[in-house]
């Protein structure tokens, strides 16, 4: 098959690139409203006609999803990925591609040629909104992931115990994450008494509880001991409520008796520390 | 069929897992460290499992069973280095290897072992 | 997407399904735990098939449903199959040598489980696991 839908509608763009750019450009700018400069989007501009224009041209240059489409494709995905990334609405990066029908007609005309070409644009412009959409996905689920991290600091309060002072409401997803980085850092600082501290804690539900006992238990098969510290009155009444057997587990009312108590168990003498540091 | 190796040091056995475990290598593993008790009287087991990267059901109950026959020998086993992942899944397979003593490394292990039941008398 | 069929006849056989059920979580990009999750319950299932039913095979294969990544295994067998699939799936019920935690804690590592069996018409145990 050849190209012949489109005629000669390529040579006669190929004949204008530079003013068909210049169009593209100034179109695409204004809904930008300057926030890319127009050095860096002339370039941008430029490689994407280049190669929707080569793909045209070639033999099965109807079809967007065809090898020959290969480069622009890639282009357009760099294009939607920086958009999404900079914080660009999806009209304002679908526009940099629905802009160059615009620019087509107005400096080589619509043509029987135009219409099939429209199609192509229209195509592609649809593959960089998925395309945007799945960026802007990424950038909410990594935001997401960071906040999560953010939260849940541990925090070395002598060698061989940390502390995770829990702030805020527990949900399950951050239960989770909680737990997996205290145990690892158990593991990294080779501590063996791990301090959560639940005084920031406004409510415990069944699950959330759940997860802390998980932790505890975890933690064990590690060869570590936890120590619960500022649990509440209302939280002790859920717990108990709830029915959730803490057992054995060690419970201080705040994380200084929790810390003394690591100490003591690790063989701390506190005074002679604290002579030692000239305290 | 592949042997873990047992190596004894001082007055306790170190087994340091870093192979991939079949079950008949589990299987074996439980017999012949109650040979091993035995023949050099020793008062101590270490094992060591950094490098598994998953510990089943069956692994789980094989170091239960060390334990227990090891106790009756009169050692003392002690599991370390689970990683956090595997502790984790465990305690979802709903596996929390009451009785075993636990340490975060060999060296923890081996102190934890001298210092309780009096090993190395 | 790639899908790996193995055969289950032997001990080696189920470290080497656990080895390609890891990879395959890997390339899911499945994160550290939920691998290790993932893996486990292969193992106890395809210990299963291979001491309950007899030996059979597993088939692992990637999942991409457009938004997420993941990995399905399906673990068959054409042995005795299970009578009471709900009693087979408490904790502490075992017919055999293990904890009884295999089939119970197995679905409790993944996030869709499904198993298909009659007696005498073998079984299929489908476990699937998401990136999240």
């Amino acid at each position: 098959m050849t190209s012949e839908p489109f005629g000669d509608l390529i040579e006669r763009c190929r004949a204008v690139e530079d003013d068909l750019v210049r169009r593209w450009r100034a179109d695409v700018a204004a809904s930008l409203r300057g926030r890319v400069s127009e050095i860096e989007l002339d370039k941008e501009l430029r490689e994407i006609l280049d190669a929707v224009l080569s793909a045209v041209s070639a033999a099965e240059g109807a079809d967007t999803r065809s090898a020959a489409y290969g480069e622009a494709r890639a282009l357009l995905v760099d294009l939607s990925r920086a958009r999404a990334l900079q914080g660009f609405s999806p009209r304002e990066t679908a526009v940099s591609v629905f802009a160059l029908k615009k620019a087509v007609r107005e400096s080589v005309g619509a043509g029987e040629e135009f219409l099939a070409f429209s199609d192509v644009i229209d195509e592609l412009a649809l593959f960089t909104f998925e395309t945007y959409a799945k960026a802007r996905e990424e950038v909410i689920s990594n935001q997401a992931e960071q906040l999560l991290e953010l939260a849940t600091p541990v925090v070395k309060l002598w060698q061989g115990v940390v502390a995770l002072p829990l702030v805020g409401t527990l949900d399950s997803a951050r239960a989770q994450v909680v737990m997996e980085k205290l145990l690892q850092t158990l593991v990294d600082t080779g501590s063996e008494y791990a301090i959560i501290d639940i005084t920031g804690v406004p409510a415990v539900d069944t699950q959330v509880a759940q997860h802390l006992l998980k932790t505890i238990v975890a933690a064990r098969l590690m060869g570590a001991e936890c120590i619960i510290s500022g649990i509440r009155p209302q939280i002790a009444q859920t717990i108990v409520a709830l029915g959730i057997e803490f057992g054995d587990i060690a419970t201080k009312a705040t994380l200084a008796d929790a810390l003394m108590l690591a100490l003591g168990r690790i063989g701390v003498d506190v005074a002679a520390e604290m002579s030692k540091r000239g305290l | 069929m592949e042997r873990l190796p047992i190596l004894k040091i001082g007055p306790m056995l170190l087994v340091s897992i870093q192979v991939d475990l079949r079950d008949d290598m589990v299987i074996a593993l439980q017999e012949d460290l109650a040979d091993r008790i035995v023949d050099t009287g020793a008062r101590g087991v270490v094992i060591d499992i950094t490098a598994l990267d998953i510990v089943d059901s069956f692994t789980g109950r094989m170091l239960a069973t060390i334990a227990a026959l090891s106790r009756v020998l009169d050692a003392e086993t002690v599991v370390v280095g689970m990683r956090p992942a595997v502790a984790i899944t465990l305690v979802e397979l709903g596996l929390s290897l009451d009785g075993i003593k636990t340490a975060l490394d060999v060296e923890r292990g081996m102190r934890l072992l001298s210092s309780a039941g009096g090993v190395g008398r | 997407m790639t899908a790996q069929e193995l055969p289950i006849t032997g001990d080696a056989d189920v470290v080497r399904v656990r080895q390609a059920v890891r990879a395959a979580a890997v390339e899911a990009k499945l994160s550290l735990v939920d691998q290790t999750k993932l893996v486990t319950a292969a193992s106890e299932l395809a210990r299963n098939t291979l001491t309950y039913g007899g030996g059979g095979g597993a088939l692992v294969e990637q999942l991409d449903n457009g938004l997420r990544k993941g990995v399905r295994a399906v673990f068959h067998d054409k042995g005795p199959g299970i009578a009471d699939v709900a009693q087979a799936l408490t904790d502490g019920f075992t017919s055999g040598s293990g904890m009884g935690l295999g089939l119970g804690g197995a679905r409790r590592l993944v996030d869709e489980f499904v198993i298909e069996t009659a007696p005498g018409d073998g079984t299929t145990v489908t476990v699937v696991k998401w990136a999240r």
